[in-house]
């Protein structure tokens, strides 16, 4: 295991994904905001739940990039392509599955069966995080694909 | 064919349905408003579907919602005795939800004989996507009949037995006082699907129900006159908000038309920027913080995709409306046709609704709520947007299909917005803006307005620019703190919106149209406001707001509009426009017959008030 390599890649991917994310919605791909949707698991202040979440966002990229490196470990080689397809496959995990279980794990998150009552809270994802608009499957789909493409790159198998 | 003002509404916040009063149900969208219908007889009774619970043999039938609630109850009086059918979407707190297995989606209906013997009929007949193609209703023995549609599984269980006819469900009742028959359908779209209990559990469902409505309204801190109506237009307004995302849709309706037998049929299950900001008065002036709260929050988040701009509309989701699109397949409410899904307004240019925005914004800090950064800077691009677009023509708040002219209105909003952000910047509640270009701004459109909305051979502000033409809209000059509301030309102004535009008993056309359309709900109230802004036509204000009381339905619901001859409702109904206008209309009554301020003062840095405000 080159732990080296994963530590600096993986942090490099990492920031790399943050950026693609916050560009995306910038440039009006998608509504999704990463670091505030994690931030608002620790704190309703909606300032600080941006800080907070930038930087769960990147505990959790750094420690989803183990995995990746694990996987180039256990295929005794890495490469641009096969982060691909691991990046892509892990956006399919992100978008089916983890937004589905996002309303019962984030404290402050309604679900599709949220009401009557009022309370001030993240509108669900949705099916593909849909919700947050049309087109956030190919936002979180591409950052997912550019964090794998430089995991590949970059990352050499010991 | 019901009449619009014979439906009744019932929901959960996430959905809604319409009953007749002769109890059938005729318009469903499970799972959110927009959603496809499964009964659809609205807008075409005889492939539309529809789920009829009801007497053949009913002399007359008398309804209305329990006390302050928003489950209904439709009383059958018979030639042998009578019943009472209860309709419902349950609504539980989510605590409950916690602790309990509750359907995603779930409708009840309970009909009890209260009195002698009654012989009903029951006729569960639903159809795919807005009556487009037949179901296949199924009998699974003791779980009920289900119903597989697209992606879904509608279960309709029930405690008498009822016989599938391929594509429909009937049942013949012969009930003896004391007699009750239940009837519970949900939709999930995930297996497997709750299954609720009837019997024991279907009642408390109700009385539950009930509990949680009574709750919520017993939280209205309106406390002046006309209680009956505000209460019960806050309580539509609870039915028409969207409870995951905090959205508010406009109505729960497609194309009920606003002329009979004519084309202006538009889907109005959509969220409208416009009516932002008289929502948010309106929920904040009768105490519900969260909700307006909730609002607030969806509305800038929401929208973020495409701020500095904002379209006319958006989902419950903050996605853009779907394209419009006609449905050939149905005839449309007493063949008004085309029935339309979607909307095309969606793209529509229209200034005003960023002064709805921002109004509903200033009306948000007014009671003590504040913005984080990001809010700070979109509100503050709303703004910079709008000093650079202000002298654009646009689509206007009407949205005719046609060529962009210089609306009025428009321009008012546009200084609305401008003025309501200076004054939330002098407040410290919006830390940083280019005051100086919005301050000229704001004043060149002053000037525009005082210069070319007005006409001088009229003696009257006009709806365009160099115009001749009376708008309704020209009654919120005052209302915005643009004009003394006593000032000789808003008397003019008054005096010919009301020659050119009433429709009598204090109804108002919102526009002069051939032929004809219904009176605007909103407008009469509008002018209601815009009277008791002065103190010498505040009693004119508080009858022509008793006037329009009248044209309410039974249960106290309104349409977008009113045929002022017939008093029947027109156009997409429930309408949140209109309750939210009532409300704001009380509320100025209050405020005035008070003494307290005009509503504008706390929230412009240039209104203008009336000669007998400085001594209020």
């Amino acid at each position: 295991m080159n732990w080296s390599g994963w530590v600096l890649w993986g942090l490099v991917a990492t920031i790399m994904l943050t950026t693609i994310s916050s560009a995306t919605q910038g440039l009006g791909l998608t509504r999704m905001n990463v670091p505030y949707m994690l931030g608002t698991m620790f704190t309703p202040n909606r300032d600080r739940a941006r800080l907070y979440g930038f930087f769960a966002h990147l505990v959790f990229g750094w420690a989803f990039s183990l995995i990746y490196a694990l996987i180039f470990e256990a295929m005794g080689t890495a490469g641009w392509w096969r982060g691909l397809i691991i990046g892509v496959l892990h956006a399919l995990f992100v978008l089916t599955v983890l937004m589905s279980l996002l309303p019962g794990l984030h404290p402050r998150m309604a679900s599709e069966q949220h009401g009557p009552e009022a309370h001030d809270m993240l509108e669900p994802p949705g099916f593909l995080a849909l919700h947050y608009g049309a087109r956030t499957p190919i936002a979180v789909t591409i950052s997912h694909a550019l964090f794998g493409v430089i995991l590949g790159i970059f990352y050499q198998v010991k | 064919m019901a009449k619009i003002g014979d439906y009744a509404l019932i929901g959960d916040c996430r959905s809604a349905a319409l009953i007749s009063s002769s109890g059938s149900l005729d318009w469903l969208c499970w799972p959110r408003f927009d959603s496809p219908a499964i009964f659809a007889a609205l807008l075409d009774p005889d492939i539309g579907g529809h789920w009829f619970i009801g007497s053949n043999q009913s002399l007359r039938t008398e309804r209305a919602y329990v006390q302050d609630s928003n489950v209904l109850e439709t009383r059958f009086i018979c030639h042998g005795g009578r019943a009472t059918l209860t309709d419902l979407m349950p609504v539980y707190s989510e605590q409950f939800k916690k602790r309990n297995l509750v359907p995603d989606h779930h409708l009840i209906r309970e009909l009890r004989c209260t009195d002698g013997q009654v012989e009903m009929r029951v006729e569960f007949h639903p159809r795919r996507y807005y009556g487009s193609a037949p179901v296949k209703v199924r009998a699974v023995g003791s779980l009920g009949l289900r119903v597989d549609v697209d992606r879904g599984t509608y279960w309709l269980r029930s405690s008498v037995p009822l016989v599938s006819h391929g594509d429909r469900a009937t049942t013949s009742l012969a009930l003896k006082q004391g007699d009750v028959a239940q009837f519970s359908l949900t939709y999930s779209e995930e297996a497997p699907a709750v299954l609720p209990l009837l019997d024991g559990s279907i009642r408390r469902a109700i009385d539950d129900s009930v509990n949680w409505w009574q709750r919520w309204i017993g939280r209205c801190s309106y406390d002046g006159p006309y209680q009956d109506a505000v209460r019960r237009s806050a309580l539509a307004l609870k039915l028409l908000t969207y409870a995951p995302s905090g959205a508010i849709v406009a109505s729960p309706t497609t194309s009920l038309p606003e002329i009979i037998g004519d084309t202006l049929n538009w889907d109005y299950r959509y969220c409208w920027l416009r009516d932002a900001s008289l929502t948010i008065r309106a929920l904040l002036g009768c105490g519900y913080a969260e909700e307006s709260k909730s609002f607030m929050t969806w509305l800038l988040h929401a929208t973020s995709m495409t701020q500095p701009e904002l379209r006319v509309l958006y989902t419950v989701f903050g996605e853009i409306a779907p394209r419009e699109r006609e449905l050939g397949n149905l005839n449309g409410y007493c063949g008004s046709r085309p029935v339309r899904i979607g909307n095309a307004a969606h793209d529509q240019f229209q200034l005003d609704i960023y002064g709805e925005v921002i109004g509903a914004a200033a009306e948000f800090a007014q009671h003590g709520n504040r913005f984080d950064r990001s809010m700070q800077k979109a509100l503050t691009g709303f703004g910079k947007y709008v000093a650079r677009n202000w002298n654009q023509p646009d689509a206007g708040i009407w949205e005719p299909r046609g060529t962009r002219v210089h609306h009025t209105h428009s321009r008012l909003m546009c200084w609305t917005t401008l003025d309501r952000l200076l004054a939330l910047n002098e407040k410290g509640v919006i830390e940083e803006m280019p005051r100086d270009w919005f301050r000229r701004e704001r004043d060149r459109i002053r000037v525009q307005i005082e210069s070319r909305a007005w006409n001088e051979k009229l003696q009257s502000y006009v709806s365009v620019l160099d115009g001749d033409q009376m708008d309704a809209t020209l009654l919120r000059l005052a209302w915005y703190g643009f004009e003394c509301p006593d000032s000789t030309r808003m008397r003019n102004t008054y005096r010919r919106v009301s020659e050119q535009l009433g429709a009598g008993n204090s109804l108002f056309y919102r526009y002069k149209r051939q032929p004809p359309e219904g009176a605007f709900g909103l407008c009469g109230f509008w002018a209601v406001e815009h009277l008791a802004l002065c103190e010498e036509t505040l009693q004119q204000a508080r009858d022509a707001f008793q006037q329009i009381l009248t044209y309410r339905n039974d249960i106290g619901l309104y349409a977008e509009e009113t045929d002022p001859r017939e008093a029947d409702a027109l156009g997409n109904f429930p309408q949140a426009f209109t309750h939210v206008g009532l409300i704001s209309a009380a509320l100025t009554l209050v405020e005035r017959e008070r003494r307290k301020a005009h509503p504008a003062m706390h929230m412009s840095a240039d209104v203008k008030f009336s000669s007998g405000e400085a001594n209020a």
